[in-house]
């Protein structure tokens, strides 16, 4: 196993983009440095938000950012799929449906028809999805934005030949690596932490902030013992759905905890 | 008295406080003591003037820890803190070695070491020092000496304090760890209205002492000093069996209430981070995107993570009863035949630390239930 390029000539690789706030691409672009160093090992043929612009070209690597959301998204995916080797999506919006999933549980087309003075202008399909609703998706980078370390690592894992590495630890993990102090235990307030997939650094916690699951649900997520907690520290059953409600409302194991709540069924 | 191992007992009076941290730096070490950051009492480096932070409390039950006033206004009435000696000798992040290609193309390893940090912490509880011998046992047993861990051991100056205020969440007392310090200590205080109670456990603790010209500790001071470690003791409302719980344990397996527990378990590692006798942790590599070189770091893993309990093709532990009774009967069962006593120091951090409040001493009490 060489520690050089493990496939002779550069890879080719694109950043697409669907239904999202441009946000996972601009953490790509803010590597700054070692994105010139990955330059010169890469071949990167479209992103949008750096340049380049070859949406229809064949890639070793497609990195999809954003949801499928409209009815040109659902045939772009597919073609795109079709023009890639490996096809990785990134942030919560091509993970889980992103924020705008939140549509899903509501009557879309009745607010459109509120909002727009002009609705059959507007062509959104009724419901955000994940691009894995679509395609086969080879490797899924979460978190709302992604950070630019673990698109590098997936890069740098694709030019080294292996699997990219996958973390589905909880937050938690990476909390008490940097000595932060537990904010739910030191301040009673509701962080997802318990039930988030590690990824960001602790950020929020870093902060004194709770963590508000932006990188979505870790393995064994007891969304069912952490939402009984919450209870505990005051929250009502409205707000404690509304925590699972969030950026990554459409993730299976968030949409369960929340319907469970909603219903009543949570004893 | 404090230690059977000194015999005679200065008094530092609470004046004269910052002498002894300066007699520290004197000698090159770097001081940590009790900081206040978000909300909780941890370790960091104390610069002069020494405002170490007085009359603080830390209240802590199942899932909750709060800071309160202390009316005795004492330096060290606020228990534990969130981590123990731990982060400091066995790092939660840090490179072993490292792999570059010299210009004839052949790899080059390298060993990374820490650098070179002499530091003293003040603050430390007898359950710490417990629990420190517990990971020396594992980073220092013979012929397996672990480099980092050791490097930093070597250069480790430890002021124990007397924990004259236990949390709720504390039963030392019953695991025979605390709450008054015994050994492994470099000089161990017990802190009075007016100053210190000060015995020295080590040489280089005895010159420290001595360099302080301080007076003799009175017998009615060192027996006030007893009496508060003997009422800190009493005040213990929590306890673990005095008994050898491996067999109780391990021959009840298959106990319900590992299924109880684990519908309450969030397997967030929590318990596993705060532990101070817990060692296990993760390697990785992590190569330069140059492609020329690579790091090899280790870090905190957790017996409650996915990848901690995966094999090749399958996962021993793949649901969240497998990782509690993995934990569980690990500090309190097998760690009998790997290290000659139980894992657990009586500190109470895994109680007061887990998000949703499970609590090990309530634990081992349902499952051993009727047992003699």
């Amino acid at each position: 196993m060489s520690l050089q390029t493990a496939h002779p000539g550069k890879p080719r690789v694109a950043v697409h983009k669907f239904s999202s706030c441009d946000g996972c691409q601009l953490s790509f672009l803010n590597l700054g440095e070692a994105l010139l160093t990955l330059a010169e090992r890469i071949d990167l043929v479209h992103f949008a938000e750096a340049g380049p612009l070859d949406p229809d070209t064949g890639v070793d690597v497609a990195f999809v950012e954003g949801s499928v959301s409209t009815p040109e998204d659902l045939e772009r995916i597919q073609h795109i799929r079709a023009h890639s080797g490996l096809l990785i999506a990134i942030g919560a919006c091509a993970t889980s449906g992103g924020i705008q999933g939140l549509r899903n549980q509501a009557k879309g087309a009745e607010w459109v028809a509120q909002i727009y003075s002009h609705p059959e202008a507007i062509a959104s399909l009724e419901r955000s999805t994940p691009i894995s609703s679509h395609v086969k998706v080879d490797f899924e980078l979460w978190g709302c934005p992604v950070s630019g370390p673990q698109m590098l690592a997936v890069v740098n894992a694709r030019l080294l030949g292996v699997a990219p590495r996958d973390n589905v630890d909880k937050v938690c993990t990476e909390c008490k690596r940097q000595g932060y102090p537990c904010v739910m235990v030191t301040h009673g307030i509701a962080c997802m932490g318990q039930v988030t997939r590690a990824g960001c650094g602790a950020l929020c916690p870093s902060l004194g902030r709770d963590c508000y699951g932006c990188y979505g649900p870790a393995e064994n997520a007891n969304t069912d013992a952490l939402a009984m907690q919450f209870g505990h520290l005051g929250l009502t059953p409205e707000a404690i759905v509304r925590r699972f409600q969030s950026i990554n409302s459409q993730a299976p194991v968030f949409l369960a905890a929340a319907n469970k709540l909603r219903t009543g069924s949570h004893d | 008295m404090l230690s059977s191992q000194s015999d005679r007992a200065g008094f530092l009076p609470l004046a004269q406080l910052p002498s002894l941290l300066a007699q520290l730096r004197e000698r090159g070490y770097q001081c940590l003591g009790p900081t206040v950051e978000q909300g909780a009492i941890v370790m960091r480096e104390i610069e002069p003037p020494e405002d170490l932070p007085r009359g603080i409390q830390a209240e802590q039950t199942p899932g909750r820890y709060r800071l309160t006033s202390d009316p005795l206004n004492r330096y060290f009435a606020w228990s534990s803190g969130p981590q123990a000696i731990k982060p400091h000798t066995f790092a939660p992040k840090e490179s072993l070695w490292r792999v570059e290609r010299d210009e004839t193309g052949s790899l080059q390893f390298a060993a990374v070491h820490p650098p070179v940090v002499r530091q003293a912490i003040i603050g430390v509880r007898a359950c710490d020092l417990a629990a420190l011998a517990l990971q020396d046992a594992h980073f220092l047993r013979e012929g397996r000496r672990d480099a980092h861990y050791a490097q930093r051991r070597d250069h480790l100056f430890l002021i124990a304090v007397q924990c004259a205020q236990p949390a709720s969440t504390c039963f030392c007392a019953s695991t025979g760890d605390g709450p008054t310090p015994t050994a492994g200590y470099d000089l161990a205080l017990a802190e009075l209205a007016d100053g210190f109670v000060a015995v020295a456990g080590s040489d280089q603790g005895q010159a420290v002492l001595d360099d302080l010209n301080l007076a003799w500790a009175t017998s009615q001071q060192i027996e006030a000093a007893r009496q508060q470690g003997a009422s800190a003791a009493a005040a213990q409302t929590r306890s673990l069996p005095g008994r050898h719980l491996r067999d109780s344990l391990m021959s009840r397996l298959e106990h319900p209430r590992w299924d109880e527990v684990a519908a309450r378990c969030l397997a967030c590692g929590n318990c596993t981070a705060v532990c101070p006798t817990c060692f296990c942790h993760a390697e990785a590599d992590t190569p330069a995107l140059d492609g020329a070189a690579s790091e090899h770091e280790r870090i905190w893993d957790s017996c409650f993570g996915e990848a901690h309990g995966h094999l090749h093709g399958f996962n021993v532990r793949a649901d969240i009863r497998g990782r509690y009774r993995q934990w569980l009967t690990h500090k309190l069962a097998t760690w009998h035949d790997q290290f000659g006593r139980s894992g657990c120091v009586g500190c109470g951090r895994c109680i007061a630390w887990c998000p949703v409040g499970i609590d090990l001493t309530e634990e081992v009490a349902a499952l051993t239930e009727g047992q003699p």
